[in-house]
C-alpha cells in the first residue's frame, strides 16, 4: 500500500475546480441572470415604445407644423399623454401619483380600487379553500363521492366560468345578492379546484405501509385522518393554494367586469379601455400583478413557516 | 487528429487498460474527497477484470475515469492506447449500468437499436446486429416487448445485448446485477461467462459480492476506502471452464480468502 | 309550486344515489363491466344534476330570466344554432387554435433554448414561474388597442397565457431524464442533438401533454373573456356579454352549454393524443 498521494496541483485535470472567487459565484448566479434579463426587458421595452409612438407623434409634428429632432422625437414618444406603449416611467409615474401621492378612500386612488379587488380575491379564496377541503376529505373517505362528483370537480373546469362571470354576476343581482360575494363566488369557482384535487392527492398520499400500520393498531378512520392523512396532506395543501389564490384574484378582476362596475382593478382597466387611456390600463394590470406577486409570496411564506414547525423542509 | 484502428489494440495480450498513478479528488463543500489514490493497473485483451471493495473504495469512480465518465486529477491513464476522451470519441467500449436505463417508449429491439442509430449503422446492419446481440443474451423472441413487460434480469440482459451491439472490445460493466435477486444473479454469471467465452471481450466488472468476482474473473483487483486504493491484485487460478459448484471447491474458498483479507487489511469492515 | 314536479325531482335524486352508492362498491371480475360502471356512475350525476335543475326550476316557478331549465335552453340551442354556429367558428376555430397553436408553439422553442443554456435557464426560468402567477388576463384591452377588435387580438391574449405554461412544463420535462441516460448518451459520444430527439424530448412528453392540457382549457377562457374587452357583432364572449345585458338568459345558457362542450371535446381531443403518445408512461399504463 502506498502513502496517500497529495492533491494535484490547480488545473492538473479537468475535474479539479479550486474554490470559485466571489465574482464568479456572482456571474454564475440566478440573481445576476435574472437582473440582465430584467433590464434587458426594460431596455427594449423603451426601445418598443418609441418605435411604436413614433408616428403618432409623427403626426403631432405635422399638424403644429413644428421642427423635430431624434432626440425630441425619444424624447416625446416617452411622454405622450395617450401612447399606443407607455414607457416605464409614465406608468410608474402614474402608480405612484395614484397609490401614494392619493388619499386611499379617494375614487381614484389605485389603493382603493385594490382594496376592492383583495376583498372579494380573500373571501373567495376563503370559502373556494373550505370547499375544496371538505370535497377532497368526503371524496377520499366515500367511495360513492369518489367515483360520482370526482369526474364532475374535473369537468366543472371546462365551463369557462370566467366566461360566464357577466351571467352569474348578473342572476345574482337581480335575486337580490349584491356587491362583494357575486365576485367572490367567482373566485369561489375558480379556487375551490385545484384545492380539490391538490388535497385528494396528498391525503392519498401515504404509503399503504402507513395506512396498514395504523389498521395494526385498530385505529378508526377518522384517526387515522387526523394522525396521518392530514399532516401528509399539508405540503400540497400548500401548492394547491398558491394556484388557488392566483387564480382568486383572476376570478375578482374578471368579476368587475361585466355590469360596468365602478371600483376595483378590472374596473379601471375596464374604463381605461373604454376611454384610452392607456396609462391607466397599464397601472392598473402592474398593481394587480404585485398584488398576486404579494399574496403567492405570503401563501409560500407561511408555508415556510408551517412546514418548518412540522419538521420538513420547505 | 486520426482516428487510431481499433486494430492496434486488438492484438492479442496487449494492453487494454493502463493505469499510473492514477488519481481523483473531488472537491466538495466541506472536505476534499479522494476517490481514488495512486493506481497502477494493467488490463490485457480478453481479460475478465472483477473491482471489488465496500462504498467509497472508489471502483465504480475508475471504471467512469475508464470511460470519461469523470476526469482524473493526477496521474494518468491510457484506454486502447489513447485518452479516455479519444477512446470514448471512437466508441471503443459499452457501458453497462446498474440499473437497465431502457427506454419505455422503445420496443426492445430499438433499444438495441440506439447506439447503432446513433452511430450512423445502416438498417441492413441494424437488424443483423440486433438479431446477434438479442441470441447472444437469450433474448430471442422478445424483439417486440416493451422493457416494462420483461423482468428485472431480462431487462438486464436486454441493456447487455445494447452494450454488445456495436464492435467495442471493451465491456465495462457497474454492479449489473446488484439489484436483481441471488437465484437470477447465479443465472446471469452462468450466460455471462458463456458470452465472454463466445465474444473474447475484455471485461471489467465491479461488484461487492465476494462469490461473484471469484466466480467470474481471470483477475480480481481489491479495493479500500478512504481514501480509495488498489489493496491486492490476486491472478486467479481457477479453470477457465467454470460450473457453478466450482464456488465449493478449495481453491474457490482460499482465492476468496485471500480477497477477504485483502478488504480487512484496508479496513473495509470497520465503520 | 309545483310540488308533484318537486316530489319527482327529489325521488329522482334519491333512487339515483342509491344506484349509484351500490354501483360504487360493486368490484366485477370483468374489465369490461368495471369501465361501463366506471363511465356509468358520472353520467348518472350528471343525469341527476340536470333533472334536478329542471324539477327546481319548473317545480319553484323561478322565473325564466333567473334560471331557465334545461329543457328550456335546448330549444334555444336548436332555434339560435346558426348564430352559436357563427359565434363558435369566431371564437374557437380562429382566436382559440391560432393561439393556442402559436402559443405553444413558442412555448417548446424558448424551453429548448432554455434547455441549451443554462444561463437562460437561471434567469428566463423564476421570470417565467413569476409570470404565470399574474392575471394575464388584464392585457386583453391592451391587445385590442394594439390589434384591433378582430379575433387577432383575442388570439394574442391566448398567445401570451398558454406561453409560460408550455415554457415551464417543457423545461421541467427536459431536465426529467436520469442521469444514468444522460451518462449513457454521453458512453455513445451522443451530439446534443442526438441526445435531445431520442432521449430528452420522448422523456419530456408527459410534461409536454400536461402542459397541452391545461393550455386548451386556458386557450378558451382567454379568448372568451378577452371577447369582453371589445369585438365586433359575433364571437361567444359577445354573445354571453350581449345576451346578459339584454337578460335573455336562456340564449346565455346556450351559448356556456357550447362553450362548455367545446371545451371538453378540445381538452378530450389532446388527452387521446397524449395516451396514444405517452403510452409508455406508468400513469397511462395503469402501472
Amino acid at each position: 500500500m502506498s502513502a496517500t498521494t497529495p492533491i494535484a496541483a490547480p488545473g492538473s485535470g479537468s475535474g479539479y475546480r479550486p474554490e470559485a472567487g466571489l465574482t464568479e459565484r456572482f456571474l454564475a448566479s440566478k440573481a445576476f441572470a435574472v437582473s440582465v434579463i430584467v433590464l434587458a426587458i426594460i431596455a427594449a421595452w423603451y426601445a418598443f415604445a418609441v418605435h411604436m409612438n413614433t408616428q403618432w407623434q409623427i403626426d403631432i409634428y405635422n399638424r403644429g407644423n413644428v421642427e423635430w429632432t431624434t432626440t425630441d422625437l425619444v424624447r416625446d414618444t416617452l411622454n405622450q399623454a395617450r401612447p399606443v406603449l407607455p414607457a416605464p416611467h409614465q406608468v410608474a409615474v402614474e402608480i405612484w401619483n395614484t397609490t401614494v401621492m392619493m388619499d386611499p378612500t379617494s375614487r381614484r386612488s389605485l389603493i382603493y380600487h385594490a382594496w376592492i379587488t383583495l376583498s372579494a380575491t380573500l373571501l373567495g379564496f376563503v370559502i373556494g379553500t373550505l370547499l375544496g377541503v371538505s370535497l377532497a376529505v368526503g371524496i377520499v373517505h366515500s367511495r360513492a363521492m369518489d367515483k360520482s362528483v370526482m369526474p364532475w370537480v374535473i369537468a366543472s373546469q371546462t365551463i369557462p366560468i370566467l366566461a360566464i362571470a357577466p351571467m352569474i354576476i348578473v342572476v345574482l343581482n337581480a335575486i337580490g345578492i349584491t356587491g362583494l360575494l357575486p365576485k367572490a363566488l367567482i373566485s369561489t369557482y375558480l379556487a375551490f379546484f385545484p384545492v380539490a384535487v391538490g388535497m385528494v392527492k396528498g391525503l392519498r398520499s401515504p404509503e399503504l405501509l402507513q395506512l396498514d400500520l395504523l389498521r395494526t393498531y385498530s385505529a378508526s378512520r377518522w384517526q387515522a385522518f387526523w394522525k396521518l392523512r392530514w399532516p401528509s396532506s399539508v405540503p400540497f395543501l400548500f401548492t394547491s393554494m398558491k394556484v388557488a389564490i392566483a387564480i382568486s384574484l383572476v376570478g375578482a378582476i374578471v368579476g368587475e367586469l361585466p355590469t360596468g362596475a365602478v371600483a376595483g382593478l378590472g374596473a379601471r382597466l375596464l374604463a381605461g379601455s373604454y376611454y384610452g387611456q392607456t396609462v391607466q390600463i397599464w397601472s392598473a394590470l402592474f398593481v394587480a400583478a404585485a398584488m398576486a406577486a404579494v399574496l403567492v409570496a405570503l401563501v409560500g411564506l407561511v408555508q415556510r413557516i408551517v412546514l418548518k414547525r412540522m419538521g420538513q423542509a420547505a | 487528429m486520426e482516428k487510431p484502428s481499433q486494430a492496434v489494440a486488438s492484438a492479442v495480450g496487449s494492453s487494454v487498460i493502463e493505469a499510473k498513478g492514477l488519481g481523483l479528488t473531488f472537491q466538495t463543500a466541506d472536505t476534499p474527497v479522494q476517490a481514488l489514490t495512486d493506481v497502477n493497473l494493467s488490463i490485457r485483451k480478453g481479460e475478465f477484470v472483477s473491482f471489488i471493495g465496500p462504498s467509497g473504495c472508489g471502483k465504480t469512480t475508475f471504471l467512469r475515469v475508464v470511460a470519461d465518465l469523470e476526469q482524473p486529477t493526477a496521474g494518468e491513464i491510457r484506454v486502447n492506447g489513447m485518452s479516455p476522451d479519444e477512446a470514448r470519441k471512437s466508441r471503443s467500449y459499452g457501458y453497462v449500468f446498474q440499473a437497465a436505463g431502457l427506454y419505455p417508449w422503445r420496443t426492445i429491439e430499438k433499444n438495441v437499436a440506439l447506439p447503432l442509430e446513433i452511430m450512423g449503422y445502416s438498417a441492413a446492419q441494424r437488424r443483423e446486429r440486433i438479431a446477434r446481440t438479442l441470441e447472444l443474451v437469450n433474448l430471442t423472441g422478445f424483439e417486440k416487448k416493451f422493457p416494462w413487460q420483461l423482468s428485472g434480469g431480462m431487462q438486464q440482459r436486454a441493456s447487455i445485448a445494447r452494450a454488445l451491439a456495436f464492435d467495442a472490445d471493451l465491456l465495462l460493466m457497474d454492479e449489473p446485477f446488484g439489484a436483481l435477486d441471488e437465484i437470477v444473479r447465479d443465472h446471469l454469471n452462468e450466460q455471462l461467462l458463456k458470452l465472454w467465452e463466445r465474444t473474447n471481450k475484455t471485461i471489467c466488472f465491479v461488484t461487492h459480492s465476494i462469490p461473484e468476482a471469484v466466480y467470474l474473473s481471470t483477475k480480481i483487483v481489491v479495493m479500500s476506502p478512504r481514501p480509495g486504493r488498489v489493496t491486492d491484485v490476486i491472478e486467479s487460478t481457477l479453470p477457465k471452464e467454470r460450473p457453478l459448484d466450482i464456488r465449493e471447491s478449495a481453491e474457490f474458498l482460499s482465492i476468496a480468502a485471500r480477497v477477504r483479507d485483502g478488504l480487512r487489511a484496508g479496513h473495509s469492515y470497520d465503520e | 309550486m309545483n310540488t308533484t314536479i318537486l316530489i319527482g325531482a327529489f325521488a329522482f335524486w334519491l333512487a339515483a344515489w342509491a344506484l349509484n352508492s351500490w354501483l360504487a362498491v360493486q368490484r366485477p371480475a370483468n374489465v369490461a363491466a368495471q369501465r361501463a360502471i366506471d363511465l356509468f356512475v358520472p353520467v348518472l350525476f350528471g343525469v341527476t344534476l340536470l333533472v334536478l335543475w329542471e324539477g327546481l326550476a319548473r317545480g319553484f316557478n323561478i322565473p325564466t330570466v333567473l334560471l331557465p331549465p334545461p329543457s328550456l335552453v335546448w330549444e334555444r340551442i336548436l332555434a339560435s344554432s346558426h348564430i352559436l354556429w357563427a359565434d363558435f367558428q369566431q371564437t374557437f376555430l380562429k382566436a382559440v387554435l391560432a393561439g393556442y397553436a402559436m402559443g405553444c408553439g413558442a412555448g417548446f422553442l424558448v424551453a429548448i433554448a432554455v434547455d441549451r443554456s443554462p444561463f437562460l435557464k437561471r434567469g428566463l426560468l423564476p421570470l417565467g414561474n413569476f409570470v404565470s402567477a399574474l392575471p394575464i388576463i388584464g392585457i386583453a384591452p391592451i391587445m385590442v388597442m394594439w390589434f384591433g377588435f378582430g379575433w387577432e387580438s383575442k388570439a394574442a391574449v391566448v398567445i401570451v397565457m398558454t406561453f409560460f405554461p408550455m415554457l415551464v412544463n417543457t423545461v421541467e420535462g427536459l431536465q426529467a431524464s436520469s442521469a444514468i441516460d444522460r451518462d449513457l448518451m454521453r458512453t455513445y459520444a451522443a451530439s446534443y442533438w442526438q441526445t435531445l430527439f431520442r432521449l430528452k424530448l420522448p422523456a419530456a412528453s408527459p410534461f409536454i401533454f400536461n402542459a397541452l392540457k391545461i393550455n386548451s382549457t386556458l386557450a378558451l377562457i382567454g379568448a372568451i373573456v378577452a371577447e369582453f374587452f371589445g369585438t365586433p357583432i359575433v364571437g361567444m364572449g359577445f354573445r354571453i356579454s350581449a345576451e346578459v345585458g339584454r337578460m335573455n338568459i336562456d340564449m346565455v345558457w346556450a351559448s356556456i352549454a357550447v362553450a362548455a362542450l367545446a371545451g371538453s371535446l378540445f381538452y378530450g381531443v389532446v388527452a387521446l393524443i397524449e395516451r396514444a403518445v405517452t403510452f409508455w408512461h406508468p400513469s397511462v399504463r395503469g402501472g
